[in-house]
């Protein structure tokens, strides 16, 4: 196995989850997409984990599992919170900020 | 190393055909579903590099907690299951240079930089053991910051959530 396969199957599946975040307006699906990102990261930190003999990216690797957890949990009640009081999870309608 | 190699061919089809199904489909919650995929497809990517703690821990916090997290927000904020074409930008086109553009600068770092280089023959598999040794020795301290972060995610999620 070559230490760019992995490489490059990270890369496609970051490059995937920025098209959902650009492309989504559902605040949900860009959560999902966030979350493909937040994967092939951790692909590639194991990668080079393996590569160096190390197990200092497996720490790493865990570390953004946990933050990734936070980050869902706090997101989808944010979510919820705009869901109650606009009826509508598009961030396209959350326009107060501009002015 | 053939084994592993076609292995990771697959799963690593698999995987970019259900991200792309992800970020297309018209459907919340198929789009749940084809993530699941795309997680378990990272799970076995984690075994093939040798570690067997994160990838359980994948199974455990991604496809067992995450994803129930996901299809609850889906229901909670949504009284319709089922297709609607309302989930993109108008202007989601745009999407595919910048991620194209992304792609092409991430091809040419990679490409320079590793060419033919191989990943070890028959890899150490590390050990759960060693893997908690790290995080309660050398990276004891930022394990204790992200206790507060998880904690004060949780009360956070509690208050933005909670009627009233």
């Amino acid at each position: 196995m070559f230490v760019n396969q992995f490489l490059f199957l990270a890369a496609v599946l970051f490059c995937i989850g920025v098209y959902g975040v650009v492309a989504r307006k559902n605040a949900v699906l860009m959560l999902m997409s966030i979350e493909i990102i937040l994967n092939s990261v951790n692909i590639n930190l194991l990668t080079f984990a393996l590569r160096n003999g190390s197990t200092d990216g497996h720490v790493f690797a865990l570390y953004i599992i946990a933050v990734a957890a936070a980050e869902v949990g706090v997101g989808l009640g944010l979510v919820l919170l705009v869901y109650r009081n606009k009826k509508t999870i598009s961030v396209d309608d959350l326009s107060e900020m501009r002015g | 190393m053939i084994a592993q190699n076609i292995g990771f061919w697959i799963i690593a089809i698999v995987m970019i055909v259900a991200a792309l199904r992800v970020v297309t489909t018209n459907n919340v919650v198929h789009a749940a579903l084809w993530l699941v995929v795309v997680l378990a497809g990272a799970a076995a990517q984690y075994i093939l590099l040798a570690a067997e703690f994160v990838a359980v821990t994948q199974v455990l916090v991604y496809i067992g907690a995450v994803m129930v997290l996901f299809l609850f927000g889906t229901m909670l904020t949504r009284a319709r299951i089922g297709s609607e074409s309302d989930l993109n930008n108008t202007y989601k086109k745009l999407g595919v240079p910048v991620a194209g553009l992304m792609f092409a600068a991430m091809v040419v770092a990679l490409s320079g930089s590793f060419g033919k280089e191989k990943l070890p023959d028959s890899p150490k598999v590390i050990s759960t053991q060693e893997v908690s040794d790290q995080i309660f020795g050398q990276y004891l301290l930022p394990f204790w910051a992200l206790s507060f972060v998880l904690l004060a995610a949780v009360v956070g999620a509690i208050v933005l959530a909670r009627k009233d």
